[in-house]
């Protein structure tokens, strides 16, 4: 079979599993929906491989394939077929999805069993994988929009999954309008080119755009800005990021799929794909660059002191995008991709191990009550460890290498960049400072009675609460299932766990700076056209970004252990020293509250205005005038209706004889 | 014979017709006398015919007959329906479209 054909089978099997799902969930028991769910990602997993396979088999020149199954529309001057894209960039795309996905949904089935949810859960998972797989692979700005709103809903779906808990459901509603923002910069940026350019396929729009823009025309760079938007809207960056952190109202494995390794990296993969357009517009790229680097230092300072352990992920999340962001921003794409890959990794990992973890304490997200699980949970320690030491760079693991990469070429491209290489550092120590403090609060210290109660075999269950509210709730459908389930009892949770381990560990051999460039080899047929292709870091750089990576992550963990190991309280006597700083930081640098005043107010204050003036006022007023108006108009002729049948008869047989004598006398 | 008697005959019936449905109350009995003003009508249309001596007048009578049995059957209907559900046998008390 060719490349394409496999693609296609990567697209088509998780469609099929969600289908399947949909259709016979009534009769599927216990954990069978879990299962087909898996196996279908799996087969799209081994689909993916095949394509990789025969792609790698041809010559490095002809590694675009464009495949189309049917024509979606033809009409004046709008031709658009069922296309998808099959080139190393979507490959790799496609195996990191379906591959962590695969992961997912075997840690799913035994995570979510016992909700009364269940076989939902697998075919919105798996319409998400589609959806996903979809958007990688899609040829043309129509498929691509198609997949990336088919995202946006299982996002939305997913976030509200536990649809009666009222604060998922209002979290499940602001990502999916905040995404429509991004949506419809999407939808205007296609518009755009398919006015400029006449075509809406990648194959042809990146032919033609050199030819018909000059480099920075503002043309290409409204394009490019429209592009960004809908990139940012989806990859929660500044100011489009506010849905993420409430986003982890899903189920935690939602969190470790959608919102951390997949859907929040489209963005970074859109910019990547659209590479050709964005060095067309070397303003568009800087402004993204720019944002990427405020958004990773933001995200970063928030995970300082955000207390739930799921947010204090998600704001880990906005900021590792930020990197990738600023890497494809400034032409290092096989960096940001391969930073997208390991961070896919030990991200999808550290979630994981917190589904543990809150799994452990019946629900509790705060990690203000967690301490002392270590002895409790070994597995999901060590588990968690690892993910950290990969998200804070310790020298050797996955994210050591790929964040280092992106370092050493902003520090390359010299000048202005310098400032993004700081930012990129001063956020990694910033990192291993609150990824470490997630391990040392939440592992270490006085065990809570449910660690004690863990440690005698007994698995907390606390009556079922919101942990956002405390609100009480019950375990039926709409909300989180009677049991919870932590990795230590659960092979089929340990086994994707430890196999993301291992990447997070040994990833970055594919990529040592000097040694070996596995990922940036294999995207070369992609990204040979970039006129910054073979930009090499300098010797001298890349020392000085391993050695000052190395030592802002020792530096980063040594600080944590020092402030909540050797001297706990430290961090209390700091927030008592500098509230003002804490509050700022705790508020999220107010972005929320000055949404709610800037735009949800005013809203509110329309929809209300509109409900209370202008439909009581101008839309009934126009429908009751209208209505007198006829009543008034019609008195003259409704005493003709007598209701007197015989008083009809006798109206027409007078008109009638009346005509008739008329025309008698005409016609004299 | 002449022609005009027949017209006259014709039009006797058809006076005697509407002024039935003028002034009686009972719907069977204005049932009644619209029949004879359309046959009033057919009267005059056959009268025609023989005078010029062509079929179309006749064909016409049929037409009229053909619609003068539906019709009956409607308002047939109609007073059987009335009777069903014991409203008064008289056109002046149903007066509910009045406007």
């Amino acid at each position: 079979m060719s490349a394409t054909t496999y693609a296609w089978l990567v697209i088509a099997f998780p469609l099929a599993g969600s289908l399947l799902i949909a259709l016979l969930w009534q009769r599927l028991p216990g954990r069978v929906a879990g299962v087909i769910g898996s196996s279908a990602i799996f087969l799209a997993f081994l689909s993916a491989i095949g394509a990789l396979v025969q792609l790698q088999d041809k010559p490095e020149e002809q590694r675009h394939l464009v495949s189309s199954l049917w024509t979606y529309v033809a009409t004046s001057g709008i031709d658009v077929k069922l296309d998808i894209y099959v080139d190393p960039l979507s490959v790799l795309m496609a195996l990191i999805v379906s591959g962590v996905s695969f992961l997912i949904h075997v840690y799913s089935v035994a995570y979510m069993s016992g909700d009364s949810g269940y076989s939902r859960y697998f075919s919105y998972l798996n319409f998400f994988v589609f959806s996903m797989l979809l958007l990688v692979l899609a040829g043309n700005f129509v498929i691509l929009i198609v997949g990336w709103a088919f995202v946006g809903f299982a996002s939305y779906a997913l976030i509200s999954f536990w649809y009666r808990r009222r604060t998922a459901t209002y979290a499940g509603a602001k990502a999916f309008i905040v995404n429509v923002v991004g949506d419809v910069a999407l939808v205007l940026a296609a518009i755009l080119i398919q006015q400029q350019l006449g075509v809406l396929d990648y194959t042809r729009t990146f032919e033609r755009a050199p030819q018909a823009f000059n480099t920075n025309e503002w043309v290409i760079v409204a394009i490019c800005l429209l592009l960004m938007i809908g990139a940012f809207a989806k990859s929660a960056q500044v100011p489009l990021h506010t849905w993420l952190a409430d986003a982890m109202e899903g189920p935690t494995p939602v969190s470790a799929l959608i919102h951390a390794a997949t859907m929040v990296t489209a963005g970074v993969y859109l910019i990547a794909r659209m590479h050709p357009l964005f060095e067309l517009a070397p303003t568009a790229a800087d402004i993204s660059a720019g944002i990427g680097a405020f958004t990773l230092v933001f995200a970063a300072s928030v995970a300082l002191v955000a207390t739930d352990l799921k947010r204090i992920i998600a704001y880990s999340t906005i900021s590792q995008i930020g990197y990738m962001v600023m890497a494809v921003s400034v032409a290092a794409y096989s960096a940001g991709m391969f930073h997208l890959m390991t961070h896919a990794f030990f991200k999808a990992l550290m979630f994981m191990a917190a589904g543990s973890v809150i799994a452990a304490m019946a629900g509790e997200q705060n990690i203000d009550r967690m301490s002392g699980l270590r002895r409790a949970m070994p597995f999901t320690f060590v588990m968690f460890v690892v993910a950290a030491l990969a998200l804070s760079a310790f020298p050797g693991m996955s994210g050591y290498f790929s964040k280092d990469e992106i370092l050493a070429l902003e520090a390359e491209r010299g000048s202005g960049f310098w400032i993004l290489y700081g930012a990129g550092t001063l956020v990694a120590l910033m990192t291993a400072f609150y990824a470490f403090r997630m391990v040392f609060r939440v592992f270490l210290g006085e065990p809570t009675p449910e660690a004690r109660e863990l440690e005698q075999g007994h698995l907390a269950h606390a009556e079922p609460f919101n942990p956002l509210t405390g609100e009480r709730e019950d375990t039926d459908v709409g909300f989180p299932g009677p049991e919870h389930h932590i990795a230590e009892r659960e092979l089929g949770m340990k086994v994707p766990m430890a196999i993301l381990a291992l990447l997070s560990i040994f990833a970055g051999v594919l990529q040592i700076p000097g040694v070996d460039h596995v990922v940036e080899n294999f995207l070369d047929p992609t990204f040979q056209d970039s006129r910054y292709a073979g930009i090499e870091p300098a010797t001298g750089i890349n020392v000085l970004v391993l050695v000052g990576g190395a030592v802002t992550s020792l530096a980063g963990i040594g600080l944590a252990w020092w402030m909540y190991v050797r001297r706990p309280g430290t961090s209390l006597e700091l927030v008592r020293r500098l509230p003002r700083l804490h509050r700022f930081l705790s508020h999220k640098w107010y972005f929320d509250e000055a949404y709610d005043l800037l735009v949800v107010r005013p809203m509110l204050a329309l929809g209300h205005g509109a409900s209370n003036v202008f439909e009581r006022f101008v839309v009934d007023g126009l429908m009751t005038g209208t209505a007198q108006v006829v009543r008034v108009g019609n008195s003259v002729v409704r005493s003709a209706q007598s209701g007197l049948l015989r008083n009809y008869a006798l109206l027409l047989a007078t008109g009638v004889t009346g005509l008739a004598l008329y025309f008698l006398v005409v016609s004299r | 014979m002449d022609i005009g008697w027949y017209l006259v005959l014709s039009a006797a019936i058809f006076c005697i017709g509407l002024t039935g449905v003028l002034v009686r109350r009972s719907p069977l009995v204005i049932l009644i006398c619209l029949e004879l003003m359309l046959n009033a009508g057919n009267l005059a249309l056959i009268g025609f015919s023989r005078m010029t001596g062509t079929a179309d007048g006749q064909v016409f009578a049929l037409i009229v007959m053909i619609v003068a049995a539906a019709e009956v059957v409607v308002g047939l209907g109609l007073i059987v329906a009335m009777y069903r559900d014991r409203l008064p046998m008289d056109v002046d008390e149903m007066s509910e479209l009045k406007g």
